[in-house]
């Protein structure tokens, strides 16, 4: 299973406005401790895929491209805006998947939850049960949706946390190693539907074979960018340099 | 409360929540203002009826919320017996009896975000010293979720704890479980904010 371009299904449905995420000289530190130095990016392409070692820097490079984290030092601007004075507008065009979806479903039921975003941002509750019925039906929830979202299983949850960013119809999606706790099934469940996205999308991973068909790979060491390019450059490089 | 909820379209269920919990409200008043057997009884066949054959609830689910308390109710029975009556017992047992089934009906026919908005709503006078509804009915929607979310971890760790020799360990069960809902609590700060709780309009939109 890869991770790849645009699915099939998105041909039918008209293209969704392309983001453009730029790191301008970017440090970021947790008190003394440096984690990422001097990084300046643009990026541009649909798929792109986010390797390297633990406390390498990924997490934190992920949670900066929808202002999650806002750098100690230099700039992200998504489309032109600045993640620390912008951060709303930001946030609407860029959503966040983390590695625990426990830790991303906050209502008890699965449709509740997927409706969350949305009564956020104050959309009226018939365009709310619209879209959460597309989603849900879309990501194979819709069984499940007065559910109790602790009885899912790993996989359900995952898609449910999915299911939760993407109802609220950002450009651009970050994933923060979204595999890394699922087993195999999971895995290629939760890739297809990274796959099948429309939208851009940024995929933190350790599984370095769902990246085969990404545009772009960034190799992240020491809380730089030691590796840019495509996977067939980056991800061999990347696997000798881990011996 | 945590899992109870039982999708339907009947009568009870289209009732709306502030409804629910205002006849539960006026029950639980009733019963204890008017200790007269047969109004007791009465009101227990109203609430199964209401359950049972309106909302066609299945049995088990109101006989999963009785199970916890039966013990309770046979031992405050049991203590009426010896020091008072057994009317006045039967009285005391099918008046709690009644309660919990009521409860249970409510909480089986309404959804969360349902009963969290009849909390906003009584919330609502607050405002003008500063309370924002909208933010304590996230608060009680995120603390039925995480309730099993936190028993799972403390189970997880318990079995860890298991299977490296330890037994009993009550105490040292804290620190590690208060370690990971410090994380989790780190983590879904920044959920919240990445899925936009910030932006929380001062009234939610009402459902269809």
């Amino acid at each position: 299973m890869r991770w790849g371009r645009r699915g099939a299904t998105a041909a039918a449905a008209p293209p969704l406005p392309r983001t453009a995420v730029e790191l301008r000289d970017v440090t970021h530190a947790y008190g003394e401790r440096t984690v990422l130095a001097g990084v300046s990016l643009t990026l541009t392409e649909a798929r792109i895929g986010v390797i390297g070692a633990n406390g390498s820097g990924k997490s934190t490079f992920a949670r900066l491209l929808n202002g999650l984290v806002v750098p100690t030092a230099g700039t992200v601007l998504v489309d032109g805006l600045d993640t620390r004075t912008q951060v709303r507008e930001v946030r609407r065009r860029v959503g966040f998947v983390f590695q625990d979806p426990d830790a991303q479903i906050v209502h008890p039921t699965v449709a509740e939850d997927v409706a969350f975003g949305l009564t956020n941002q104050g959309v009226p509750a018939d365009e709310i049960a619209r879209r959460v019925d597309e989603v849900l039906v879309q990501y194979g929830l819709d069984g499940h949706r007065d559910h109790p979202a602790h009885l899912l299983s790993g996989g359900q949850k995952q898609l449910l946390a999915i299911a939760g960013v993407l109802v609220m119809e950002p450009q651009r999606v970050v994933f923060d190693e979204p595999t890394t706790l699922l087993d195999l099934g999971n895995t290629r469940r939760v890739a297809r539907v990274v796959d099948g996205l429309e939208q851009d999308v940024v995929v933190v991973t350790h599984h370095l074979d769902l990246l085969a068909a990404f545009d772009r790979v960034l190799v992240f060491e020491d809380g730089r960018v030691a590796a840019d390019g495509t996977p067939a450059e980056t991800v061999p490089w990347y696997v000798a340099r881990c011996g | 409360m945590l899992s109870l909820y039982r999708p339907g379209t009947s009568l009870v269920h289209r009732a709306r929540a502030g409804l629910k919990l205002a006849a539960l409200a006026a029950l639980g008043t009733g019963l204890f203002a008017v200790a007269r057997i047969e109004v007791v009884v009465a009101a227990l066949i109203g609430v199964l009826a209401a359950g049972l054959l309106v909302a066609r609830l299945p049995a088990g689910v109101l006989w999963a919320q009785v199970r916890p308390v039966w013990l309770l109710l046979t031992g405050l029975f049991v203590f009426h017996l010896l020091l008072t009556d057994p009317l006045t017992g039967a009285v005391a047992v099918l008046r709690l009896l009644t309660l919990v089934l009521a409860a249970a009906v409510v909480t089986a026919t309404t959804r969360v975000t349902a009963l969290v908005a009849v909390v906003e709503w009584l919330l609502r006078p607050l405002e003008v010293v500063g309370v924002r509804p909208a933010r304590v009915g996230l608060m009680v929607a995120m603390t039925l979720r995480f309730i099993p979310v936190v028993a799972e971890r403390a189970a997880r760790i318990r079995e860890a704890q298991a299977a490296r020799g330890a037994s009993g360990m009550r105490l040292g069960l804290l620190v590690p479980l208060l370690i990971q809902v410090l994380q989790l609590a780190a983590t879904l700060g920044e959920a919240l904010d990445a899925r936009g709780a910030d932006d929380v309009p001062a009234r939610r939109p009402r459902r269809a």
